[in-house]
């Protein structure tokens, strides 16, 4: 099952490489990591999806909390929450295509953050299955360039991660 | 009293070098001994050394052995062990003891050098990133960025060392970090918070009492525990709790010690060469209580088959290490000492009552656990006619000879498995052994270390010929320090465990299993001043051992020719068996 495990870490030098390095110690995989300092300089938040089974993810979770570097950590998947990942994608636009495009990319409510003769630069912001639904929805061979930024979130309601 | 200026003008405070805050830094820990070869990124440092008497250095012929000191120290005494190594291959030579220690949650903190700020992560000379390499395999780890920070550094490290499940940190310092020139006030902080670390300190109540309910009711009760009953010093409060219920008691490799080996109740290790009676016991269990240990894979044999009939209770300091392997019913997070202690106190209470027919079923269970027992399945087989010496006896004429009062380091392979089986440890931190990582090499520097942390006591590396050759320079140390460590190679002339497995799963292919190059071990050890013994006749076996043990003040080499052809039993059937599958002997199971 996918999770989607967020952190709060001291933000040191070789903080992130624990995290990381746990994964592939422990034989999990990370399909997804994204991280930047919060408000409170001296700490960063993470977020990370993985795919686990309970028992797989109840390890994973107890091994990240036992690494002195990490102060707080959530199963977001565990609740209701709001995710949130940003794609820069760069499609061949050009002719009768060029239309059509910016169409999908209306429907999507992307928008076209840079405009050149025979392409377009799309931003979309989604969860990961509104952004693959982009991608099938984008005609074949018209695909440049993708940049993903991993996913991110915040549990719902009034329960917060800090400190 | 003036007032102080500011924080780094304090007329009161010393001015040091970086060299210098660590060495007072130690001080202040009650660092007695460190364990260390110098080197160039730690020449400040070895330079702020020479200038003290408090701490005691011994230098070794090979940083691994360094850190198999400090941990045989720190094994024997419960307090960190301490090693300074340099940058590069220094560092990268600790790496096998950081990684024993790691696997057997050892408290030692590893000071070592790095190249100079500046010159980090240009390929320069001795340059390793000793951080990197070692993190899979240290509990923490700092690089000191400057030297003000030294003090607070130390004081995380061998808290964070020693608290918790205690395990090795990595303290990596730069040179220009040490640098003698540049000073700084020392002040030693007398604690320190690390906001995201709290271990438990104790277990929650209404666990302990559902797990008493549960131990109360059972009728095929087991006690299982392992190394953390070492570690977290909870001896008193196991033999408590067992006693006063009377139930049947099973350890594992690193738990040996932690209830006294000669106890009826004892029904010996358990695992791939446990007992008989330790293993079946466990495969027919109602009610398993695990102490301090961590269902290894060594212990369980095939997870899907182990103890069928149990419910688990677990208790243990790292919530990461409950139900990890086996499925727990109740879990209980916390230091087993205070744990076992809480169980204890709530065993006298009137509600803490067994029923007639339940201490009835409890005395039918330990009926069918004598049957096991009577089997004895450690039972030494020698033809009369032959006076060839069985390792297993090498190991009771030991135990004789040292009346069972040594501490006993190993190494690993068939000899770590006949010293556990067959000398039986009554008290905790005299059984010293690699058990985590299985390091071969690690008993004879483990030895010295325990050795210079009781000079007086009797200290004994089993070992054999082939571990023995991987840290064999350190009978070169032992000269220097005097240290009378009595090494008993059980000298069989292959790699006796690998050449089992092969006799039993390979058809007797033994691939690279042998030595036919061995040193006569007798002149070895004359050369470097030492005494050495050879004996191959089960006649003389203990004169010789009685001999080498009355020479308090030496370090004696006792070459033991044992039988060549001997295999260690019980061993578990594998793969795809369970707990009560065993080999009795060559062609016999269960």
């Amino acid at each position: 099952m996918r999770r989607i495990v967020s952190l709060i870490l001291e933000n040191e030098a070789g903080s992130l490489s624990r995290v990381v390095g746990l994964f592939a110690q422990r034989n999990y995989n990370i399909e997804s990591l994204t991280v930047a300092v919060t408000e409170d300089p001296t700490l960063s938040r993470l977020t990370l999806t993985t795919n686990a089974s309970d028992t797989q993810i109840e390890q994973i979770t107890k091994q990240l909390n036992k690494l002195i570097e990490v102060v707080k950590l959530v199963d977001l998947t565990e609740g209701d929450h709001v995710e949130r990942e940003l794609m820069l994608i760069k499609i061949k636009a050009s002719g009768a295509q060029r239309a059509e495009v910016k169409r999908t990319v209306d429907i999507f409510r992307g928008q076209i953050v840079d405009v050149m003769p025979n392409s377009y630069l799309v931003q979309l912001i989604g969860t990961s299955e509104k952004l693959d639904a982009f991608l099938r929805a984008i005609a074949e061979g018209t695909i440049l360039e993708t940049v993903r930024s991993g996913v991110t979130g915040l549990g719902r309601g009034d329960k917060i991660l800090s400190l | 009293m003036t007032e102080p200026v500011g924080e780094n003008q304090d007329p009161e405070l010393e001015q040091l070098s970086g060299a210098e805050l660590l060495i007072r830094s130690l001080q202040e820990e009650g660092v007695e001994y460190l364990f260390g070869y110098p080197g160039g990124a730690v020449l400040h440092i070895y330079d702020a050394l020479f200038k003290q008497n408090q701490i005691k250095h011994f230098l070794v012929r090979h940083e691994q052995a360094a850190t198999h000191m400090a941990d045989g120290y720190a094994r024997s005494t419960g307090s960190t062990g301490t090693v300074l190594v340099t940058s590069g291959p220094g560092a990268t030579n600790a790496i096998t003891g950081i990684a024993t220690a790691y696997m057997d949650s050892i408290p030692m903190v590893v000071i070592s050098g790095q190249v100079q700020s500046h010159l980090i992560g240009t390929d320069s000379f001795q340059e390793t990133d000793m951080v990197g390499i070692s993190r899979p395999i240290v509990k923490h780890s700092f690089l000191v960025r400057q030297a003000s920070e030294i003090p607070v550094v130390i004081k995380k490290a061998f808290y964070l060392a020693s608290s918790g499940r205690p395990g090795p940190v990595v303290v990596d310092i730069p040179k220009d970090i040490t640098n003698p020139l540049e000073l700084f006030p020392f002040e030693y902080p007398e604690q320190v918070a690390i906001r995201s670390y709290s271990p438990s300190s104790r277990g929650h109540t209404g666990q302990i009492k559902k797990a008493l309910q549960l131990l109360l009711k059972a009728e095929r009760p087991m006690i299982y525990f392992g190394g953390g009953v070492i570690q977290g010093n909870a001896t008193e409060g196991l033999i408590e709790v067992a006693r006063k219920l009377g139930y049947p008691v099973t350890s594992t490799l690193m738990g040996l010690g932690g209830y006294p080996g000669t106890d009826p109740q004892f029904l010996g290790m358990l695992g791939m060469h446990g007992t008989l009676e330790a293993n079946s016991a466990m495969h027919n269990c109602d009610v398993l209580i695990a102490a301090g240990a961590r269902f290894d894979d060594r212990v369980t044999n095939t997870v899907a088959k182990f103890c069928p009939y149990a419910k688990i209770i677990q208790i243990d300091i790292d919530p990461a290490s409950i139900a990890k392997n086996v499925a727990v019913d109740i879990p209980i997070v916390g230091p087993v000492d205070t744990v076992l202690e809480e169980f204890s106190r709530m065993l006298e209470n009137s509600d803490a009552q067994r029923t007639p027919q339940q201490k009835e079923a409890v005395s039918d269970w330990w009926v069918q656990i004598e049957n096991w027992r009577k089997q004895n399945c450690l039972k030494v087989n020698r033809s009369p006619d032959s006076s060839i010496i069985k390792p297993q006896e090498a190991v009771q004429a030991l135990f004789k000879v040292t009346k069972g009062d040594a501490f006993v380091t190993s190494d690993v392979g068939q000899h770590q498995m006949f010293a556990a089986l067959y000398y039986p440890f009554d008290l905790p931190r005299r059984w010293i052994n690699s058990g985590g990582l299985g390091t071969m090499g690690f008993g004879f520097p483990a030895a010295m270390g325990v050795q210079v942390a009781h000079p007086d006591a009797t200290v004994a590396c089993i070992t054999g010929e082939g571990s023995i050759q991987m840290n064999i320079q350190e009978l070169s140390t032992c000269s220097q320090y005097g240290l009378p460590v009595k090494i008993i190679n059980l000298n069989n002339g292959s790699l006796g465990m690998v050449k089992q497995w092969q006799d039993m799963q390979y058809e007797g292919r033994h691939s690279h299993s042998y030595m036919d190059s061995l040193p006569d071990f007798k002149q070895l050890v004359e050369s470097y001043g030492h005494v050495g013994f050879s004996v191959s006749k089960v006649e003389q076996l203990e004169d010789v051992l009685a001999e080498a043990f009355s020479l308090k003040d030496r370090l004696v080499f006792v070459d033991i020719l044992v039988d060549p052809d001997e295999h260690v039993y019980p061993m578990h059937v594998a793969p795809n068996g369970a707990m009560r599958d065993m080999w009795l002997a060559k062609g016999v199971r269960t």
